[in-house]
This record gives C-alpha cells, structure tokens and sequence, in this order.
C-alpha cells in the first residue's frame, strides 16, 4: 500500500462530517467526556438544519451552561440562577415569532429554579427547554444536586445520598409532563451514536413543535459528569447505564400533548 | 381659594365615591385637586375616611389634621375629627347614629338628616348625594353642573340613568340641611 | 388640542403612562399597595390594542428576570412592587445593571424591615440610591411628588434608561401610590417596530442576521482584569450621570433662612409646614429631590453658604440625610426628622422639628 499523504486525505469529496456552521471556533471549556459538547453541536446542528440561526434566541444560566454563548453562533442571554424559563417567557412574548431556547442543568432546573420551571411550563410558553441532568453540581466541584441519586456521593453528600437526611431526588421531568401547557417530554442521552441521533430528532422536534404554538417542549438528556463522578469517561458512561438511567429511564415520556409512557 | 375637607364615616357609606365626585366636579372647572383615602385594614368594614382639597393653586400635603370642612357620618370620626376643624371652620353631620353632638363653639355646625331622607326617598345608596348637596349649599365651592358631569365621570356607565335621581338627592340636601 | 385631564390613582397613573408611552412589557406580581398597577393594566387590555405584553408572574424573581429578557431584545420593559418585593427582585436588578440593560421600576415604598406594613415609608432610600443588590452600580432614582409626575415620570424614565443603558426606578410610596389628583396625560405613542429598535439598540437580541456577529447579554467575565474595566467603564457612566441628569426644584428658596430637604410625599407634607412657617414669619425654603441619585449636592452644598442650616425630612430612620450632609460639607447645621414604620408625619411635627432642632439648636 502506498503512503497517503495528509492533503490527499483533506478534500471536499472526503468530507465526511463538519463542525456546524452555527457554533463559533473557540474551544469547548468542557471536560473531556463531558456529555454536554454533544448537547450544544446537536442543538447547533438543528439549528443550522432548520435555517433558523437569524431567529433564535438562547438562555444559557448559571452553571456548566453559563458559557454556552461563548461557543453557538446565535444571539444568546445569559440569566441569573433558575430564571431562564422567566427569560425566555419574556422574549417569546415579546416576539413570538422567534425560536427561543433555554439549555439548563439540574441545579439549575431542578432546584433554584423550580418556580420559573414550573410555571412557564404550566402557563404553556411556546419554548424549547432542554435540560442536561448529571446529578451533580460539576461548575462548582462536585457538590449534591436535587437529582443525585440515592446512595451516590458528591461533595456535600460525601457518604453517599442518604435519603433520610437528604430527601429523594427529584424525577422533574415525570412532574413536568404532567402539566397542561407542556406538549412534548422525552428523555434521552448523547452517550452512544444511536443515542446521539435520537436525542438530535428529540431537540429537532422540540424546536418544530414552536411553529405549532402548542406549549413547552421539554428535553431532558440524561448525562454524565466524570470529574464530578470522579470516574474516567469510559467509566462514568457505563455507570450512567447502570445506575442513572434505571432511575430516569430514557424515551419519550408525553408526545403530541398525551403521555405515553406508563 | 383652597378647601381642605374630611369626609368620615362607615365604610359602605360612599364615603370615598363621595369624595370622589367633589374631586371631580372641581377637576371639571380647572381646579387643582386632591383625593387622599385612608387605606389599609380599615378599608374593610371599620371607620373609612377621605381626605379632598380643592384649591385655585398648587396643592401641598394631602395628609392633614386642620380641615376647614369636616363632614361627620357617625360616632368615632366625630370623636377624632371634631377637634381638627379651623377655627371658624364648617362641620357637618348626620345625627343618625351619633350620641355625642359636637360641642365646639367657635366652629359653625350643620345637620343634615340624610339617613333619612334617602330612606323617604325610597334608595338608600343617595345617602352620601345628600350629604353632598347639604355641603355644597353652605359653600358652594363647584358649580351643579360640574357636581354633575363629575358624577358621570365617576359612576359606571350603566347606573347613568340613576344620575336623575342623585340629582334630586343633591336638592333635597340643598333644602334640608339646618345650621345649628 | 383640548387638554386629556383625569383623575387618577398614582399607582394607576403609572400604568396608563406605560401604555402611552409604548411600552412593550410589563412584569409584576402583586403586593400592597401597588397591585393597582397590574390591575389597571389588565383592565385596559393594552395587548389588544397597542401590543403591550402584560403577565402577572409567579413572583418577584421571576417578573424581574422577565424583565430582563424583555429588556435585553431592546423592548422597553418594566415591572412594579413594593418593599419587600423590590428586595427579592435585588438579585435581577444587580444582573440588569451589570448586563447594562434599560428598564424602570417602580417601588411603592411601604414600612419594614421584614413584612412590616402597608403604610408609606420612604425607608428603602438606601436600598434605591446606594446599589441594592450585590456588585458596584447605581441605578437612576426619580421621586415623584404627585400623580402628575408619576405619569410624567415613565416616560422620562425609559428615556433615560435607553440613553444610559441603565435600569431607572420610580421610587413612590403608598400616599402617591394612593392619592387621587388631575392629570393631563399625554398623547398615545405608538410601540417602536422591530427596525426602529434594532437600529435604537444594535446590542439587542432579537436574532442573528447574517450581517452581525452574535449579540451576547451577559454580566459574566471571569478574567478580574477584564470585569475591573468594564467596572471602571460603569463608573464613568454614572459619572456623566451624576454631571448631567440632577433634577431637584427649588420653592422659595431665594430668601430662605432655612431649608427643608426632602423628596416625594415628604416634599408635599414639607410644602404645608413651610406655609405654617411663614405665616409665623420664619423665612423657610425647600430644596425637593425629583433625582435622588444623582443626588443634588451641588445645590444644597451652594444653599450651605447663605443659610442658618437645613432639615432633611423623610420617612425613615435618617438615609437621605446622610446624604445631605455630605453635600453641605459641615458649612451650615443639618439636622433629620422623620416618622418610621408607616406613620406619616403632621405638617405641624415638621414645623416643631426645624423649630426645636435646627432654630432653636
């Protein structure tokens, strides 16, 4: 076989894949593994796909999301702790013709911003919300989020979740489907290319669903957090299978306004 | 020319649409107005009382404890309000339900039996139209015509046709109201 | 044109100021005694005819942050409250401020700390003038002193907070809040299109055109070095502020020998004592606030120098005082009065407490 050199290799007829237009050329602040640098290229994808990149406005806040403006090439708002829904409530408002997003984590979403997750979800505004649930607290180390599971140690829970202490985390996104003005929940992950083309058709919906004006579509993506795991990729992807998704288990949970899963 | 007047009684009484429509016919001649309610728990059931200044120029504070008019509709606000009068001032009441009749003497003092009269009259609720007319006879501070554009200013489209009647509760006033 | 008068609530007053003005947005929740606000805002329907978005939100937090979404697409957005909802929405107003965004606040100042009342206070001066919620900012303070100017004072207000890319607030309190008077109300202006606002606002993010690069609103910079400038770049801000937006009238003060300072429904009570005062023949002036930050100093600090010394009258415990004395530089006595907790001070009180403190002192 003879050497193929590098150019040969680089033409366009080569061209497999390419990183989407719509995020920016700085560097993923991400640890390497994360699930959440495949969160942002999928939504990124769709939005390149839809042709939407002049009519989208994102919410990023606080937490390992907090620097999402840094790499989507779109406008974006950085909100305060748990006030994304609220955010994003007032610039759909403001201009319902648009396609607005938030892209929160579960302290986020979960915790300090129950409230405003709950009652844009219940006051059904036609927004995409996509929830990355690590059950754990990874910008600031490591600590106890409200959906680290029993047992499961973190910073502030060093001996593992103890319910009795602690209390039970929270399944928000089952809560969620309940509420009226929500019309798509699913749950899903970015572990796996199976799993990473199902989670992009999800937030590709979701997205879809906003033309339709029919309330929050609601995307949870399950995913890990090996340095606050403190587990090695490989591993905390094979732990997330084992302990995390029988306790949130993936696929969809209400499509089209009905729930499906039992 | 400046009126600062207290209006008190019970609530339900139409004490502060009273003071309203006294605001409202001196906003319809160009007068610069006030309309300063007592608000908070009192608002339900207890004592309810209005404080209105009509005046040619710039009003100053609308919380005040020296009124040139006080207009008295039942025991307590005579008991607070009768001392805060000017001297030489104007107080008017309605003797229902008042024991203690007001005992000043360098004060000119009015009665009215407007309880009973609304009651005569057949509607309860014209009540504070004839205190109104009973005040506005002894200083006649605005204009009938604007009394009566300020009460289709501040009653809701639909009781329009009881403007007639709030008009002859205003005369009645007019004609009954006694010095003392 | 025949002149539109009314008689109106202040707190309504606010709310049809909002519709004419062509607000895109209001926010609130409500809380004694300001719920006028979103009632009058509801009744009128303004989504309906200029576009108006109005919510009543699951709280303070939430409206506050609404606003910031408004705000940060260029929309002149606004919400109200009182006391002790203005301290929950502290958090948003810091991010407001650090993200530079315009929007007005109106605070119908009630007695704390705590629940403490629903009675007027003027206790939450600090909180106004001083920052409020945590990080270096100031945001533009108005005292309006009468319905006319809770009217007057919204539109001044977005002007001003569009000019400056700063959050203004309307600091009220439950007698202006309360109180009925004439209002001239000025013309319905209509809501600004999409153009007009992009080109009002080219920070604003209303979606990425293939023409721009991407607008971020944040008040996030985790590089000291770059946050320092942009705090440096917030003080000069606040700086041309201070040089050109006090606002203050002056009542008869040109052969004062006494001063009275104060602001809003304590100018009103001052206005009273001050014709107490001079019918006794003791010559009083008043310096009313219509700014409480930028804060008239310059004034008072020139006033010091010709009068026997000054009486800075609020309702509260002695903020603004604090104030007034560091703008009279010790040059003349200045003392405070004031009642706390929602009692409102007598014209009569006033007139004893300058007596008694500053003459007779």
């Amino acid at each position: 076989m003879s050497e193929i050199e590098l150019k040969d290799i680089i033409k366009k007829e080569n061209l497999v894949y390419e990183r989407s237009k719509v995020m920016t050329d700085n560097v993923l602040s991400f640890c390497p593994g994360c699930g959440h640098g495949t969160a942002h290229r999928l939504v990124a994808e769709v939005i390149e796909e839809m042709d939407i990149q002049s009519e989208t406005i994102g919410v990023s806040p606080v937490g390992c999301s907090v620097l999402m403006y840094n790499f989507m090439d779109i406008d974006m708002q950085q909100a305060a702790h748990g006030r994304a829904p609220a955010v994003a409530t007032a610039i759909k408002r403001v201009m319902p013709e648009k396609f607005v997003f938030t892209y929160q984590g579960d302290g986020d979403l979960a915790a300090i911003g129950t409230a405003e997750t709950i009652h844009a979800c219940n006051r059904g505004e036609n927004i995409t919300i996509i929830f990355i649930n690590n059950g754990i607290y990874g910008m600031t180390g490591g600590q106890m989020a409200p959906t680290t599971l029993p047992g499961m140690p973190a910073s502030t829970c060093p001996f593992g979740r103890d319910v009795e202490i602690m209390g039970n985390p929270l399944k928000i996104t089952e809560l969620i489907s309940q509420l009226a003005g929500v019309y798509y929940v699913t749950r899903q992950s970015v572990h796996t290319p199976r799993n990473v083309r199902s989670a992009k058709k999800a937030i590709k919906k979701a997205f879809e669903n906003q033309k339709l004006n029919r309330g929050v579509s609601f995307i949870e993506i399950v995913s890990n957090c090996n340095s606050g795991w403190k587990l090695s990729p490989v591993a905390a992807n094979k732990w997330m299978e084992e302990n995390m998704f029988p306790f949130y288990p993936l696929g969809d949970i209400k499509v089209d306004g009905e729930i499906v899963s039992k | 020319m400046t009126e600062e007047i207290i209006i008190a009684g019970f609530g339900g009484q139409g004490v502060l649409s009273m003071g309203k429509i006294l605001a409202y016919s001196g906003l319809m001649q160009g007068q610069e107005v006030a309309w300063m309610p007592s608000y908070g728990p009192e608002m339900r059931g207890g004592t309810s009382n209005v404080t209105v200044i009509i005046s040619d120029d710039r009003i100053s504070s609308p919380i005040l404890t020296q009124y040139d008019t006080a207009i008295i509709l039942n025991q307590q606000s005579m008991d607070k309000f009768e001392s805060m009068v000017k001297p030489r001032g104007m107080l008017l009441f309605d003797p229902n339900g008042i024991i203690h009749h007001p005992q000043r003497k360098d004060i000119n003092i009015y009665k009215i039996d407007a309880t009973e009269l609304a009651a005569e009259m057949g509607n309860v609720k014209i009540f504070n139209m004839v205190i109104l007319g009973a005040y506005l006879k002894i200083k006649p501070i605005v204009k009938l015509e604007n009394v009566i554009k300020g009460l289709k200013k501040s009653i809701p489209e639909r009781n329009h046709k009881l403007l007639p009647l709030n008009e002859q509760a205003i005369n009645k006033g007019m004609e009954k109201v006694v010095k003392i | 044109m025949e002149k539109e008068l009314r008689l109106m609530k202040g707190n309504e007053a606010i709310a049809e100021a909002a519709i004419r003005s062509g607000a895109d947005a209001y926010f609130g929740y409500p809380i004694t005694p300001q719920s006028e606000v979103i009632e009058y805002l509801m009744l009128q329907k303004p989504y309906e005819t200029t576009g108006m978005v109005v919510l009543q939100a699951e709280s303070e937090v939430a409206a506050i942050n609404m606003v910031y979404g408004a705000a940060a697409c260029g929309r002149m957005a606004m919400t109200s409250s009182s006391s002790p909802g203005i301290s929950l929405k502290q958090e948003g107003i810091s991010y407001i401020a650090g993200a530079e965004l315009p929007c007005l606040i109106l605070n119908v100042v009630r007695g704390g700390p705590g629940l403490g009342t629903i009675q007027p206070s003027q206790s939450d001066y600090f909180q106004s003038t001083k920052g409020g919620g945590h990080g270096d900012y100031r945001l533009i303070v108005l005292a309006p002193a009468s319905v006319q100017e809770m009217f007057d004072f919204v539109e001044l207000g977005f002007d001003l907070a569009f000019k400056y890319r700063n959050p203004v607030m309307i600091q009220s309190d439950g007698i202006i809040g309360q109180m009925m008077e004439k209002v001239e109300l000025g013309p319905q202006k209509p809501r600004r299109k999409p153009e007009d606002i992009a080109k009002q606002c080219p920070w604003a993010t209303t979606g990425k055109p293939v023409t721009r690069g991407h607008n971020i609103i944040t008040s996030l910079d985790l590089v000291a070095a770059n946050q320092e400038k942009f705090n440096l770049k917030l003080i000069e801000k606040y700086k041309t502020i201070r040089e050109k937006e006090v606002r203050y009238e002056l009542i008869n003060c040109d052969d004062a020998e006494y001063i009275l300072v104060a602001y809003g429904s304590s100018a009103r009570l001052c206005m009273k004592a001050m014709d107490l005062l001079r019918a006794k023949g003791i010559k009083v002036g008043i310096v009313r606030l219509i700014t409480l930050f930028p804060f008239p100093s310059k004034i008072l600090n020139e006033l010091a120098g010709k009068v026997k010394g000054f009486l800075a009258v609020e309702m509260s415990a002695g903020q603004m005082v604090e104030d007034v004395e560091l703008a009279v530089k010790c040059k003349a006595p200045v003392e405070h009065f004031g009642r706390l907790g929602g009692m409102i001070p007598s014209p009569e009180e006033i007139v004893e407490a300058l007596e008694q403190k500053i003459i007779g002192g």
